[in-house]
């Protein structure tokens, strides 16, 4: 049996609990917004950086399709640093630094790194020179051979007509 | 009259580069097929210098290493050959750590540091690891590939090369006992 005063305790009692939830559950939902630990990169934002990176174990194969173990660690890697926050070029810059440029699809142009980037463009200059040089002295030489062809014949329209005339 | 005589003559710098670019892109290709098949070091081969930073931040160098036989070993987490030859290789260092004139060192090869340090845990690995950082390491020893295990007198001079793991302890104990006799 209640009385009054024990219903009016109970209503204090349910204020009190409803005031706490109001209170402490937007603040629990913040702290655990806080911890919620970051997103796992999808596997499209770890293959586009593993297909830049080749394993030195497995030569020519980029990251992004090497089956070994090795690999698979790698990818693991990479997926770690994105969760810690690593731009795709810090990741780069990583893997470098603890495997060396030649884990990179484009290594950075130091050392002699350089020649990779010098070698194509000065070859190709220099076969569009000559390309050019031979196109020009081919030119040349069929109108040599044009006037060439031309003069002869005026000559030997010449000799005909002169040989009949005599 | 020829077309070949009415071609005008390429002057000398042109030509003078483009036999440089040639002679320097051959030189290069050269010296890279000479270190690509010149293998592994060798017994009686001086032992490159090399200094290594282990898990825990110790810094080995080769005034480290001076009038000591030292088993360089390299090895990888994900090398499944490496777990035949880790117990092995660890009670080995347990039998001589105690004498001071033996150094175990082992130079993990493109791995990972989580990974590495797990590996170490199981297989309760004491003796000193570390990375080969930029694969400088098993560069110098021009190391083809894990487990290799090089051991170095005292004079400095590669005595030994295991390729492959060790598959027993005695293997590693007999090597390491005749350059302690010798």
């Amino acid at each position: 049996m209640f009385k009054i005063s024990d219903q009016q305790t109970v209503i204090k009692i349910f204020g009190f609990a409803l005031l706490l939830l109001v209170l402490v559950i937007p603040t629990s939902m913040a702290y655990a917004q806080g911890e919620d630990p970051p997103p796992t990169p999808h596997p499209d934002e770890i293959n586009a950086i593993a297909e830049n990176l080749y394993c030195p174990v497995c030569e020519n194969i980029p990251l992004d399709v090497c089956g070994t173990a090795a690999c698979a660690q790698w990818r693991q890697q990479i997926a770690d640093l994105l969760t810690q926050g690593y731009s795709e070029q810090q990741i780069y810059d990583y893997f470098a630094e603890q495997y060396g440029d030649a884990v990179l699809a484009a290594p950075p142009a130091r050392g002699i790194n350089w020649i990779i980037y010098v070698l194509p463009p000065v070859a190709i200059f220099i076969a569009a020179a000559l390309l050019l040089r031979s196109m020009r002295t081919a030119r040349t030489a069929t109108l040599t051979n044009r006037t060439q062809g031309a003069i002869g014949k005026e000559y030997i329209d010449q000799l005909e007509a002169d040989l009949k005339n005599r | 009259m020829t077309s070949e005589n009415s071609r005008p003559p390429i002057a000398f710098w042109p030509r003078a580069l483009a036999w440089l670019l040639l002679i320097g892109l051959l030189t290069l290709v050269a010296l890279q097929l000479r270190t690509s098949q010149q293998g592994v070091l060798t017994s009686g081969e001086p032992a490159p210098e090399f200094t290594l930073t282990t898990f825990d931040g110790q810094e080995i160098g080769p005034a480290d290493l001076q009038g000591k036989i030292v088993v360089v070993n390299f090895w990888a987490s994900w090398c499944k050959p490496c777990e035949q030859e880790a117990e092995a290789l660890q009670t080995a260092w347990e039998m001589y750590a105690s004498r001071g004139d033996v150094v175990f060192l082992g130079i993990d090869y493109v791995d990972t540091e989580a990974e590495a340090l797990a590996y170490l845990e199981r297989w309760e690995i004491t003796y000193p690891n570390g990375p080969d950082l930029r694969t400088q390491i098993s560069h110098t020893f021009r190391m083809r590939g894990v487990p290799e295990t090089f051991i170095i007198n005292r004079e400095g001079e590669i005595a030994f090369v295991k390729i492959g793991p060790f598959t027993s302890l005695e293997e590693i104990t007999s090597l390491i006992d005749r350059l302690l006799e010798s």
